[in-house]
């Protein structure tokens, strides 16, 4: 007790300041509104950072709920999705002119399966005959021949690929006009390449030479199908085999045309009767 | 000793009053403000006893803070400023002969009294100044004030010294 007392007396000056001081700062925090807040206020910074530093360990802890929780509200937000909503909306020009009446009309299609790999290929895209197709109409796309319309449901169809081994589409050189039928798969599987055959003999083919369609089947004339890159390869009779590289890429089709020919019912009608002369 | 005692309370309130009505609304912005008023307590008697004279810094510190509404900050300031004191009273008297006269440039040399003003009123403005911000944020800026600040009560301390001891010698 005697050795404190003579300690706090050998310091007393430290001991007295540390007094008086103490006295003044808590003088300064509780009296003056500013310090005060700030005192707290850094009080709480530390107290804040602590709680922040456990939060995000627990945040560990608790990382599977968080993961399931997500995952459930992402699979709410993708039903929400216009991408998962069927679209129904159809846009159609039709030009109204009277003096050439309009024998095609076009109704766009989202290509939602496909494939390019098989023997017989299939595409099916998101209109059906609620939105006027039929079975046997042209499919073409902004490339290029596309395919034939094969079933129809009500907000469906499928169409058979160019790339089909029974797809046979009328076809004709746009230099010389002579017209072949070009059909697929059978020398290569190659979705790039397809082959146009029936062309006469006679008939000068350049490298390169555009191939269009040639109006006699379901598609307009015209429309450009690929270039030739092979003449001639014979088959041993009077007619060339012309090996053709496709303008379209089958393997990233997205949107596709169905074309409506508005008197395709009467030209199979005639065309029937000259079927049953024979 | 009846003389000394008034010449020091009369030294406080003329110091106080300086300081409340004068000096308050002298200074460069907020960046250089003197506090002359710490005179009274450097000006004490050499040889005062410690709690006295903490008692007397802490009372003149409360008497400022009242009137700047700033409650505590001049007196934590100005016991700051008694703690130093002891000390380099410590460091730089050591002979018995001061007993009972005030430090001035009439008793001391005048580099002694320039170092001693200087020292006290920089610890004193170090606390006032970062008491008064209350943060490490901007600490630049407030070192700059404190500096500057120290420099002009310096300044005016030794004036006031020069001014009105001189001619008392005289």
């Amino acid at each position: 007790m005697r050795n404190l007392w003579v300690f706090i007396n050998r310091y007393s000056t430290f001991f007295l300041f540390i007094l008086f001081f103490g006295g003044s700062v808590v003088l300064v925090v509780s009296n003056n509104t500013f310090q005060r807040a700030n005192a707290i206020n850094s009080s709480s910074q530390i107290i804040g950072s602590i709680y922040q530093q456990v939060d995000y360990f627990k945040g560990y802890l608790s990382l599977n709920e968080a993961n399931l929780a997500l995952a459930r509200e992402n699979a709410a937000l993708r039903a929400l999705l216009k991408s998962s909503n069927y679209d129904d909306k159809v846009i159609s020009n039709i030009v109204r002119d009277s003096t050439q009446q309009p024998e095609y009309s076009y109704i766009q299609a989202r290509v939602i399966n496909n494939s390019v790999n098989q023997k017989n290929n299939y595409i099916t895209v998101n209109r059906g005959s609620r939105h006027g197709i039929k079975k046997g109409m042209g499919v073409i796309s902004s490339k290029g021949i596309v395919g034939i319309v094969l079933n129809v449901s009500e907000n469906f169809s499928t169409i058979q690929s160019l790339l089909h081994s029974d797809t046979k589409i009328s076809a004709s050189l746009a230099k010389s006009q002579a017209f072949g039928s070009l059909i697929w798969g059978t020398q290569t599987y190659d979705p790039k390449k397809a082959l146009l055959r029936d062309i006469p003999n006679h008939v000068k083919v350049e490298k390169n030479e555009q191939v269009i369609t040639s109006g006699f089947s379901l598609f307009p004339p015209g429309i450009v199908i690929g270039t030739v890159l092979e003449t001639g390869i014979s088959s041993g009779s009077s007619f060339l085999d012309i090996s053709v590289l496709l303008n379209n890429d089958f393997s990233t089709l997205r949107y596709v045309y169905i074309i409506t020919d508005q008197y395709s019912a009467e030209k199979e009608a005639l065309e029937i009767q000259n079927l049953e002369n024979d | 000793m009846t003389k000394l005692l008034l010449e020091n309370i009369l030294r406080f309130i003329l110091l106080i009053l300086a300081q409340v009505f004068l000096f308050k609304n002298t200074g460069y912005y907020n960046l250089v403000i003197p506090f002359p008023y710490i005179m009274a307590i450097m000006l004490l008697p050499v040889r005062i006893s410690k709690g006295l004279l903490f008692l007397i810094a802490f009372l003149t510190g409360l008497t400022i803070d009242a009137f700047y509404d700033t409650l505590g900050v001049h007196a934590a300031a100005c016991v700051t400023l008694a703690w130093v004191r002891i000390i380099f009273m410590n460091l730089t008297i050591q002979d018995d002969d001061h007993d009972s006269i005030s430090p001035g440039i009439d008793q001391m040399s005048f580099r002694w009294f320039l170092i001693y003003v200087f020292i006290l009123s920089f610890f004193h403005h170090l606390t006032l100044y970062l008491l008064e911000s209350f943060s490490l944020n901007n600490i630049l800026s407030t070192l700059t004030s404190i500096l500057f600040s120290c420099i002009f009560t310096t300044v005016l301390i030794i004036l006031f010294e020069l001014i009105f001891y001189r001619r008392k010698k005289r």
